[in-house]
């Protein structure tokens, strides 16, 4: 018997939002104790800010340029490596229960597994797999889907519309009547994709993912070794927790975030520092990408709607923490704590005010790309508890599960496993990470390459609608931690500039082979 | 609204492909996940897999032109027009363009993402019939 693996991810949560990061508004006792306990990562970062190409990238090891799915929207290819199919054909038992998100949701022909699966009402499907065996999907035996809502093809919705139809009502509408991202304000504050849910806790998707988790759990033998993903929708937008939770957080109490000026004339100054779309899409001329509302201009959002989407997603968080809580101290009864790994973290971050901003898009700055990530190493491999504050990449959570299973690392991993302290990180040269976006929406085209090290983050913006390739933006994480001052034209940091462009000119020559990029089927 | 066009250069005589699209019932044959079409006069109503209805006006299918048009005229659709035209680039070549106008744009590229596997089966089905003439 090997080390059984719960690998926890939440969707668009930020670094600062868990106790034991500095967060002031919502309380993570959960999470905290296993920082505590375990490894905590000060400064992960994704691969990329968006949900598909950044959750393909957990699953494969590789960046959105080698596994194709480069935007939201691309599919991830069905013969795609996976390293949940590694640790299957070693035996585990593999399950994935929550968001999945590799394959596109408007999906109308019913294209793709995720949706098949969930829309005949079963857990897994025999399917042709790319090496020709008769097998599981993308390496899960068992996958049950759930994402920001009760509408849709996908197992928890199916089991609201079954049990619970009279509550479907009450979640936030996430897309208007043209299925863009919804605009409709709500709450106290007509905040964008704010609404109070009538939604009874316990029948909320935080629930039902811990709940299917622990009745997968409870399937297992003891002696059987599993990799289970427990999927969170949240705390992604729409804000719309249950009503009988909303009371956890008086959005009046909440303080602005420390990188939201309260004064526009200060919030549009550091905006004009940066490249030219940041001002674009906050005065409402530029929609560069399908994930924020098409219709809703930042420029336009107010400091108490700021209080009270930070209040809701703190709710949100809240309740995460305990719904993990549950599993973990099942976990604890069944008697398998000490042979068991817990990872938990995100796949991108949230603006969430800074800058006057909220969702996402390509604004590679710390609110979208800095993570938390905290590994919880198996009691009985005696591991060290420590903070790395070394620059890590969700690239290497592939390669980690793997040496966790004691399974060799195959030649598709772009990134080694994750170090376990700071010292181990210095001497395997975790010394920068890679983040990339790319979008090309409706004729709006952005392509973006940045590379943080420990003391800088620094953007190249590539030819596309708004940048002619000259631009990009350079920060001082030491001196400057909240990124405001862009010193990309500073001739002081012309070597820094040079020696950084040079790590992202290789890392686009790296020698991997890359898939074929895949084509945008659906915006999300 | 938004317009998105993709192209296939098959094998196969112009005849031969759009023979493949011109019998407005046999659209479950060539596009993936439509199952199901029932065609009364010029209007087609497809079933998709995921148990989807949608009406379509047929408003042309011409095969002097080589062309098939038609409208979804489902309400979530304030506009769609859909044309395939087969177009001879040599005897036993055509090109086949598949393209999709809607609003809301969204829609054209959700339907779009559908033609794509569409354009691969007529290019298989004709290049079988082309090999079997």
């Amino acid at each position: 018997m090997g080390r059984k693996i719960l690998f926890i991810t939440t969707d668009q949560q930020r670094y600062d939002t868990l106790g034991v990061n500095g967060s002031v508004v919502g309380r993570t006792p959960v999470l905290d104790h296993l920082a505590a306990t375990g490894i905590r990562y000060e400064r992960c970062q994704p691969t990329s800010v968006v949900c598909m190409p950044s959750r393909a990238s957990m699953l494969t090891g590789q960046f959105p340029t080698t596994h194709g799915a480069w935007m939201n929207g691309v599919p991830l290819a069905v013969d795609a490596p996976s390293v949940a199919e590694n640790l299957h054909d070693a035996g585990y038992a593999t399950a994935l229960i929550g968001k999945a998100h590799f394959e596109p949701f408007m999906d109308p022909f019913g294209r793709y597994a995720e949706n098949t699966l969930a829309s005949l009402g079963i857990p897994t499907i025999e399917q042709p797999w790319y090496d020709g065996r008769m097998g599981v999907h993308r390496g899960f035996d068992y996958l049950e889907f759930a994402t920001h809502g009760a509408l849709g093809l996908l197992h928890y919705a199916k089991w609201m519309q079954t049990h619970h139809p009279e509550a479907i009502g009450s979640f936030y509408p996430v897309l208007d009547g043209d299925l863009n991202v919804n605009a409709m304000g709500g709450g106290d504050t007509g905040a964008p994709q704010v609404k109070v849910n009538d939604v009874p806790k316990e029948w909320y998707h935080t629930d039902w993912v811990a709940q299917r988790t622990m009745d997968w759990l409870s399937q297992q033998a003891d002696d059987q070794d599993w990799f289970c993903w427990m999927s969170f929708p949240d705390p992604h937008h729409p804000w719309d927790p249950p009503r009988s939770e909303v009371s956890r957080v008086n959005w009046r109490d909440v303080p602005l975030p420390v990188n939201y000026p309260e004064k526009a004339a200060e919030r549009e100054a550091l905006l004009d520092a940066k490249a030219r779309h940041w001002r674009a899409w906050y005065d409402g001329r530029l929609v560069s990408n399908y994930e924020a509302p098409a219709k809703w201009v930042p420029a336009t959002m107010t400091a108490d709607q700021v209080r009270e989407v930070n209040a809701l997603n703190a709710v949100e968080v809240e309740l995460i923490d305990e719904a993990i809580g549950r599993v973990l101290q099942m976990i604890k009864d069944k008697g398998w704590d000490d042979d068991v790994d817990i990872i938990f973290t995100t796949d991108h971050g949230e603006l969430q005010g800074d800058f006057g901003l909220l969702f996402k898009g390509p604004y590679h700055v710390d609110g979208l790309m800095r993570l938390p990530l905290i590994w919880r190493p198996a009691p009985s491999a005696q591991v060290a508890p420590s903070v790395v504050t070394a620059p890590v990449s969700l690239v290497s959570l592939a390669a980690t599960f793997l040496d966790v299973a004691n399974q060799p690392q195959p030649e598709w991993v772009e990134a080694g496993a994750l170090p376990l302290s700071d010292e181990e990180a210095s001497a395997r040269r975790f010394d920068n990470t890679i983040t990339e976006w790319d979008s090309e929406l409706f004729g709006v085209a952005v392509h973006v390459r940045t590379v943080t090290t420990k003391k800088f983050l620094y953007t190249e913006y590539q030819k596309g609608t708004m940048h002619d390739g000259s631009e990009g933006e350079l920060y001082d994480l030491v001196g400057d931690p909240l990124q405001r001052v862009n010193l990309f034209s500073d001739p002081g940091y012309a070597d820094v500039r040079a020696e950084l462009s040079e790590r992202l000119r290789a890392h686009a020559a790296r020698p991997n082979q890359k898939a074929e990029l895949g084509v945008v089927m659906a915006p999300v | 609204m938004a317009s998105i066009r993709y192209e296939k250069v098959i094998e196969a005589a112009p005849d031969t492909v759009f023979g493949v699209v011109t019998k407005p019932e046999s659209i479950p044959e060539w596009f993936p996940g439509i199952v199901k079409a029932e065609v009364d006069g010029n209007v087609r109503t497809i079933t998709t897999a995921s148990g989807m209805q949608m009406p379509e006006l047929i408003i042309a299918n011409d095969p002097l032109l080589r062309r098939f048009a038609y409208r979804i005229t489902a309400p979530l659709y304030k506009f769609h027009l859909g044309t395939i035209d087969v177009i001879e680039l040599a005897p036993n070549r055509s090109l086949c363009i598949y393209s999709t106008t809607a609003e809301p744009d969204t829609l054209a590229l959700i339907i779009a993402g559908g033609t794509l596997g569409a354009l691969e089966e007529i290019c298989r089905i004709a290049e079988d019939r082309q090999r079997s003439l």
